[in-house]
């Protein structure tokens, strides 16, 4: 033994030794050669490509790039230099150059970090002449965002800077380079960016550059962004965003043959150009924290209101599919819907007298569609079962899930089942169908958003079946072929059932009929449509306050062979009719004739303000609704 | 057959190819780490590489001269050799120049000579005079202790330079008397303690302390189960309870109150106290600068390396004294793990056959020194590597034959060589 140890130690130590060995060549991740992010004897320098530009779908260029120079700083780098001189150059404080450098440090010693952001091309000039005097720093080319229009800021979306936590996620990403955040900039980030080029140059102790590493053979050249077209149409979508001026909430328009959005308006907007250049981040704070506006909120995709009575077509479907009524067979209505032990009521503003479906939906009747729906929920067992039964028909709409589409964010909505009403909303078996009445008239638990009350007439537009509603048309100059897209999607209702409820829907508009928008018609054109109008709350101060009604209409046209269906949501508008309903015409027109002949109708829309509707609830004053 | 084609044939051709690669691996690397770009040829003696080379040139002279001497010499002279050597040391304090904070050199001129690193081939012959002296038994306390002062006389001297590196390497010197029937007992405690040492700094004392009683008392009830000498026992058991609890103690102070802050976070480095990961790698931009230097550049260095000169770590000068104790981490980024293995491989090989040599040895005096000679070069070898790939805290030793320097390289020729010497000459009649 005592001969053996030193042997065994010298042998132990040799295979330790080699294992550490191993670990640090051959395992360890971080110090590996091909690692150059860690060597600080190799310079990487990147050559950015431009981003793809951005076409509406008639061709109309939105999105194109300008040039913009960051300067960059190593920290490790900086050598004393004029600081006063150097800040009076970017326009900063002494202080804001401590700052920044101290943030730079924080990051990383080595690696370059963005000291100033987007710089104007004027200001560049003037700084690239003097740049060798400040060491450390450099200027660092790339290319932002050079909007060709005001509009559609929620759909194209931003670029910004990468944060850290993107850094983490992906490690393609480089400090200071620029990620799409929202809207297709975000849902087409990796067609749009392009590949960046590399150059690594070989440096020493010194900093001095010797020469290219590996005498090029690792450099790659930058390859452009790839062009995309969008759904959008410029036009329909500026002029969307003209009416909605002064008011709150969405427009939808999609094409009810393909499922590409022709408008997804969000009021209120901004201009997309506030987000670029140097004063990008004040604007952003000011849009961010805009909490009372919320511009950064796409209410077309994300805001979800009680759908109100555009609901009822639904419902009428769903009966007719149901086989609980027929076209011809009737309810009578008295003025309202009276139900339950203690005689509760719901009032019908339709006239009374009798219903069937085609006039249920004309009128609007409460009563039919309470009938309809007990009558439905009540073929079943239990209502539970009748619920789930109900739901799966609306959900097969493309309703109360997300379309897995490619806007960059959404909701779900709900459409309440059965299970839903036991396990979490009564959290009993016992409830009965009349507890659930609401949703006959879309109010209730049913929630939407524009978008999907926009894909529900598409989808009667369609007589049944809808397509996904997207946003892209061609990338690179090939139309999509993703069949998540292209595939039509069919509901559970079948076709013959449609004609009933969409000649209600044309009766919407007739003014014999006493459509509740018959005076919204729009001359030439077949128009089908419904009106909505849903009660709404808030809480102000922790009291549950009703506010002025939303005014929602859904509407498309022409009937036969349809070419747009469209939702609009107007927060607090009141009914159906007097906001929705306009817009709704006004942009139905303007798609279809290309020009708006209803001037007496725009004027209107565009000179009246929902400002001081908005403004009541904030007001911490008593205030009268729906006036 | 004629005497010199004998002590041809019997001289171990192995150590010394060994020892020729190990120099001229060392060489080659110390041309990448050193060249600079006003360099002129290999014997540019403006260039380290270039000085090198005239080291490895009287390197060669030393080795004719030693194996030219009588075997017989180093045996008879080694207590004269051992007392100049302290002589040596003890006129640094009064004629030593100060490099870098420490007075280990004397100074001709541009030429300096590192009387420590003669030291060890002064200490090495003492001790193995002394162990092969027929009258000396090792377990024997006295003796013991004589044997100690012989191996601990020169680091306390290194120490006064300061140098607590070279000062170390004399912890070799216990694998010696520990083949030679030092008790085991003096490894057991000498290992023991350092575990404590690290425990105690890993965990904190309060755990260890616990830790330390319970294995203390579970050992004492062991010994009741038993019934085996209880009382003898017993009482050894709690003996080195309480000193070893005594020992985690003075660990403690010692650590938080007499050592400095740069001793300190080089063992909170290596054993990985600090938590706080921002603070972590604060402490591998500073204090561990050069680990963490010498890590990237061997890590970056992957499977094949990166070619001769091209290391860009290497040329970049990021890794500091990378000619001198650092060497390896240019083996590790140009030659990869397969140079650097290699190069630990060639080490291991060349102490097992020192070793193996060592033990066939008839003559005593033979068999200590050469054990002495591997335990040296292990000491070295482990402790200089292991810094360099981060496993041991920063202690500046030269890895032997290959770092850069004269004194070293004579000195670690010197030790080698007179065992080759000895060695060859193991048949012959003393």
């Amino acid at each position: 033994m005592r001969k053996l140890l030193l042997y065994l130690v010298v042998i132990a130590v040799g295979v330790i030794y080699t294992g550490r060995l191993s670990y640090l060549q051959l395992f360890n991740e971080e110090k590996v050669a091909t690692n150059f992010q860690n060597d600080s004897a190799i310079k990487t320098e990147y050559t950015y490509p431009e981003r793809g530009y951005v076409y509406d779908r008639n061709g109309k260029l939105l999105v194109a790039n300008q040039p913009s120079y960051d300067v960059m700083v190593i920290p490790r780098e900086v050598k004393p230099f004029n600081i006063p001189e150097f800040c009076k150059l970017l326009r900063i404080t002494p202080e804001e150059y401590e700052k920044k450098l101290e943030k730079a440090k924080s990051y990383s010693k080595r690696i370059p970090s963005v000291f100033v952001a987007q710089m104007a091309k004027k200001d560049y000039a003037y700084l690239q002449e003097k740049m060798h005097r400040f060491k450390g720093f450099y200027i660092q080319k790339r290319s932002i965002r050079n909007y060709q229009t005001d509009h559609g800021a929620n759909v194209l979306g931003f670029i910004s800077e990468v944060n850290n936590s993107d850094l983490e996620k992906n490690t393609n990403y480089q400090s200071g380079e620029l990620i799409g955040r929202t809207g297709i900039e975000k849902s087409y980030e990796e067609v749009l960016r392009g590949v960046k080029g590399v150059r690594r140059i070989q440096k020493d102790i010194h900093n001095n550059v010797i020469g290219p590493y590996k005498n090029g053979r690792l450099d790659t050249l930058p390859v452009n962004g790839k062009d995309i077209q969008i759904t959008l149409d410029a036009e329909l979508q500026a002029y969307g965003e003209k009416l909605m001026i002064n008011k709150r909430g969405g427009i939808v328009a999609i094409e009810p043959s393909s499922g590409e959005i022709l408008a997804l308006v969000s009021a209120p907007s901004y201009d997309p150009d506030l987000l670029v250049g140097r004063e990008r981040s004040k604007n952003y704070n000011e849009l961010h924290y805009d909490s009372i506006s919320k511009p950064l909120y796409d209410r077309g995709l994300l805001a979800s209101y009680p759908p109100g009575s555009p609901f009822k077509t639904l419902n009428a479907l769903v009966g007719l599919q149901e086989g609980v009524i027929t076209p011809t067979s009737t309810y009578t209505c008295h003025h309202g819907y009276i139900y339950g032990r203690s005689g509760r009521k719901m009032g019908c503003h339709c006239g009374g007298g009798k219903r069937n479906v085609i006039n249920g939906v004309a009128k609007s009747c409460n009563a039919y569609f309470a009938n309809t729906y007990r009558q439905i929920i009540s073929k079943y067992d239990s209502p539970r079962e009748g619920m789930n039964v109900w739901s799966n028909h609306i959900k097969s709409f493309g309703l109360g899930d997300y379309f897995g589409n490619d806007l960059s964010t959404g909701r779900k909505g709900l459409i309440p089942t059965g299970d839903y009403y036991t396990n979490h909303y009564f959290k009993h078996d016992k409830w009965h169908v009349l507890n659930t009445i609401s949703n006959a008239i879309g109010q209730g638990q049913v929630e939407l958003t524009p978008i999907q009350l926009a894909n529900m007439t598409a989808a009667i537009a369609n007589r049944g079946h809808y397509y996904t509603p997207h946003i892209i048309k061609k990338i690179d100059g090939k139309p999509i072929d993703n069949p998540h897209f292209t595939e039509p999607k069919h509901t559970t209702i079948d076709k013959q059932h449609f004609e009933p409820v969409i000649q209600g829907m044309h009766d919407v508009f007739s003014m014999k009929k006493g459509g509740t928008a018959r005076f919204l018609n729009v001359p030439g054109i077949e128009i089908c449509g419904k009106t909505g109008t849903a009660e709404n709350f808030v809480k102000i101060d922790g009291v549950r306050t009703q506010l002025t009604d939303h005014s929602i209409f859904i509407a498309f046209a022409p009937k036969e062979n349809p070419k747009i269906a469209i939702a609009v949501f107007v927060e607090n508008g009141y009914y159906g009719a007097r906001w929705a309903g306009k817009i709704s015409s006004l942009l139905i027109e303007r798609y279809l004739k290309g020009e708006v002949t209803l001037k007496y109708m725009e004027k209107e829309v565009l000179e009246k303000s929902l400002e001081e509707e908005y403004a009541k609830p904030l007001s911490g004053k008593p205030f009268t609704i729906n006036e | 057959m004629s005497r010199e084609v004998k002590f041809v044939k019997k001289i171990d051709w192995l150590s010394i190819l060994l020892y020729f690669l190990l120099v001229g691996m060392g060489w080659i690397n110390i041309y990448s780490a050193s060249i600079t770009e006003s360099a002129g040829g290999f014997f540019d003696m403006n260039q380290l590489y270039g000085k090198q080379l005239f080291f490895i040139g009287t390197s060669v002279a030393i080795i004719i001269l030693i194996l030219s001497i009588e075997a017989k010499f180093y045996e008879r002279f080694s207590s004269i050799i051992y007392v100049i050597s302290l002589a040596s040391l003890l006129g640094l304090m009064v004629l030593g120049k100060n490099i870098n904070g420490a007075t280990s050199w004397y100074a001709i001129g541009s030429f300096t000579l590192q009387p420590s690193e003669f030291a060890k081939v002064a200490t090495v012959l003492a001790l193995a005079k002394f162990l092969s002296d027929i009258q000396t038994n090792i377990n024997y306390f006295k003796h013991q202790l004589f044997a100690f002062a012989i191996i601990l006389l020169p680091p306390m001297l290194i120490m006064l330079q300061p140098d607590a590196g070279s000062a170390m390497v004399y912890m070799a010197f216990f694998f010696v008397l520990y083949r030679e029937g030092l008790p085991a007992i003096y490894l057991w405690i000498g290992f023991s303690l350092v575990l404590l040492f690290v425990i105690t700094l890993k965990l904190g004392y309060i755990y260890t302390i616990i830790g330390t009683a319970v294995f203390g008392l579970a050992c004492i009830f062991i010994i009741f189960k038993k019934k085996l000498k209880q009382e003898r026992k017993t009482t050894l058991a709690l003996t080195s309870l309480v000193a070893a609890i005594g020992f985690i103690l003075a660990v403690n102070y010692i650590f938080y109150n007499v050592f400095q802050q740069h001793q300190r976070d080089r063992f909170t480095l290596v054993l990985g106290l600090e938590k706080d990961p921002v603070k972590q790698e604060k402490m591998r931009q500073t204090i561990g600068f050069n680990t963490n230097q010498s890590e990237i550049a061997i890590g970056s260095g992957g499977f094949w390396g990166k070619g001769w000169q091209k290391g860009t770590r290497t040329r970049g000068d990021f890794v500091p004294a990378q000619d001198t104790d650092y060497i390896f981490t240019t083996v590790g980024e140009e030659w990869g793990f397969v140079g650097s293995s290699v190069v630990i491989f060639l080490f291991v090989i060349l102490l097992l056959r020192i070793l193996n040599r060592a033990e066939q040895q008839k003559n005593k005096f033979s068999r200590v020194y050469g054990y002495s000679v591997a335990a040296i070069l292990f000491f070295h070898f482990a402790i200089n590597i292991g810094m360099v790939i981060g496993l041991f805290p920063t202690v500046g030793i030269p890895l032997p034959f290959f770092s850069y320097g004269g004194s070293g390289l004579w000195g670690f020729t010197i030790l080698l060589f007179i065992f080759i010497k000895l060695d060859a000459n193991r048949i012959n009649e003393w």
